[in-house]
C-alpha cells in the first residue's frame, strides 16, 4: 500500500467525481433540447470500441518474451475468455473462468 | 418505492443482479489482494458505481499513482458513458431531484435495461427507472464487499486475480465486434496502442495512443459516417 489512507481517499474521490462527470456532461451540455455536434455523435459512436481495444493493450503492458512464463499465461486465458464468451455469452463465465485460469497458471505451472 | 414498482423492477434486474455478485466479487478480491478491506470496497462501490472503472482503480492503487494520472485513466475508461448520457436525455426529463442519482448511477448495465425495458401497466415510469437504479447499484455493492470479505476469510493466493481486469475489457470488445458496423474503430485502438507502447514506453504510452485514435477517427469520418451498429450490445459494466 503505497499510498497514505488520506492519499487513497482523495484517489477515491477523484475517481468518483471524473466518473460521475463523463456520465453528466452530455445533460449538462444538451439537456436544453439543442442536437449535439455531429462530431460528438459521431466520436462518441466509434470511440468506444478503440478505447476498449486500447485498455486491452494497456492491461497486457507487462507481457515480455524472455520466458514462456512471461507471454503464454495471458496468451491462454486470454483466448479462453474470448473463446468462453463466443461460446457461452455470459459475462460471469467468461471473466471467472478465465481470471481462475491465469491463477492457476500464475501460480501453479509458470511459477 | 413502492411494493408494486418493486415486484415490477427486480424481475428485470435479474441478470444484473447475477453479473454484478460475480464481477463485484472479482474486484472486491483484487481490491483486497492489495491491501484494502472490504470497508474500501463499500466506499469505492458507494462513491464510484463503475465496474471498469473500479478495476482500473485498483491498480491505479497499488501503483500509488498521481491525482492527476488517476483522473486522465478514470476519464479515458469511463469516456464511454457520455454516449449513454445522450440516449437518456429524454428518458430522464422530469425526474426532479431523482435525475441526480439515475445519471450517477447509469452504467452499462443500467443502460441497457433502461432502454429497452418498459414499465408494466400502472407503474410510474420514472418510479420504474429509480428502482432498477438502486437495485443494480445495490447488487454491485453487495458483489464487492462479499468479495473483498471472502478474500480476507480464506486467505488464499490471490496472485494472478487482477488478470479479472483484461478479461472484461476482452469481453466487452467480444460484445462490441459482434455489435460494430466496421472493425476499425477496434483495429485501429489496439494498433495505435501497440505502436505507443513501443515508441513511448508503457509508463506514458495513453496519452499519445489516445491522440493519434481521436486524430485518425476524426479523419475516416467520411469511412466510417455510415457504418452502424447492428444491435445495442452492453455486456459489461
Amino acid at each position: 500500500m503505497p499510498l497514505s489512507p488520506i492519499q487513497a481517499l482523495a484517489s477515491i474521490a477523484v475517481m468518483a467525481v471524473v466518473t460521475f462527470l463523463t456520465r453528466a456532461l452530455p445533460f449538462l451540455l444538451f439537456d436544453r433540447g439543442d442536437h449535439p455536434p455531429k462530431l460528438v455523435l459521431y466520436l462518441g459512436r466509434v470511440l468506444p470500441p478503440a478505447i476498449i481495444a486500447m485498455l486491452i493493450v494497456y492491461c497486457l503492458k507487462g507481457v515480455t518474451f524472455t520466458t514462456l512464463g512471461g507471454w503464454l499465461p495471458p496468451l491462454i486465458a486470454g483466448l479462453a475468455a474470448v473463446l468462453l464468451h463466443l461460446w457461452k455469452g455470459n459475462d460471469l463465465i467468461s471473466i471467472f473462468g478465465a481470471t481462475v485460469l491465469y491463477m492457476v497458471l500464475v501460480q501453479g505451472i509458470f511459477v | 418505492m413502492n411494493r408494486k414498482t418493486l415486484a415490477a423492477a427486480f424481475p428485470v434486474t435479474v441478470p444484473v443482479l447475477m453479473g454484478y455478485l460475480a464481477i463485484g466479487m472479482a474486484f472486491g478480491l483484487m481490491l483486497q489482494s492489495i491491501g484494502y478491506g472490504a470497508h474500501w470496497a463499500l466506499l469505492m462501490s458507494l462513491v464510484i458505481y463503475a465496474g471498469s472503472g473500479q478495476y482500473l482503480g485498483v491498480s491505479l492503487l497499488a501503483a500509488g499513482a498521481p491525482l492527476p494520472h488517476v483522473a486522465f485513466m478514470t476519464l479515458m475508461v469511463n469516456f464511454r458513458h457520455l454516449v449513454y448520457g445522450l440516449s437518456m436525455l429524454e428518458k430522464f426529463r422530469g425526474m426532479g431531484s431523482r435525475k441526480f442519482y439515475m445519471i450517477f448511477s447509469l452504467t452499462d448495465e443500467t443502460y441497457a435495461l433502461l432502454s429497452s425495458a418498459q414499465a408494466p401497466e400502472g407503474v410510474d415510469e420514472h418510479d420504474f427507472f429509480f428502482t432498477v437504479a438502486m437495485l443494480n447499484h445495490s447488487y454491485w455493492i453487495a458483489g464487492s464487499v462479499a468479495g473483498a470479505l471472502l478474500g480476507a476469510a480464506l486467505g488464499f493466493d490471490t496472485t494472478g486475480v487482477d488478470f479479472a481486469m483484461t478479461a472484461l475489457f476482452l469481453v466487452i470488445a467480444v460484445g462490441q465486434w459482434r455489435a460494430a458496423g466496421s472493425h476499425i474503430p477496434a483495429l485501429l485502438g489496439g494498433a495505435a496502442t501497440l505502436a505507443s507502447l513501443l515508441l513511448a514506453g508503457a509508463e506514458d504510452m495513453l496519452l499519445p495512443a489516445l491522440a493519434i485514435i481521436v486524430i485518425a477517427l476524426t479523419l475516416l469520418r467520411p469511412r466510417l459516417e455510415g457504418t452502424h451498429e447492428r444491435e445495442e450490445e452492453t455486456p459489461c459494466p
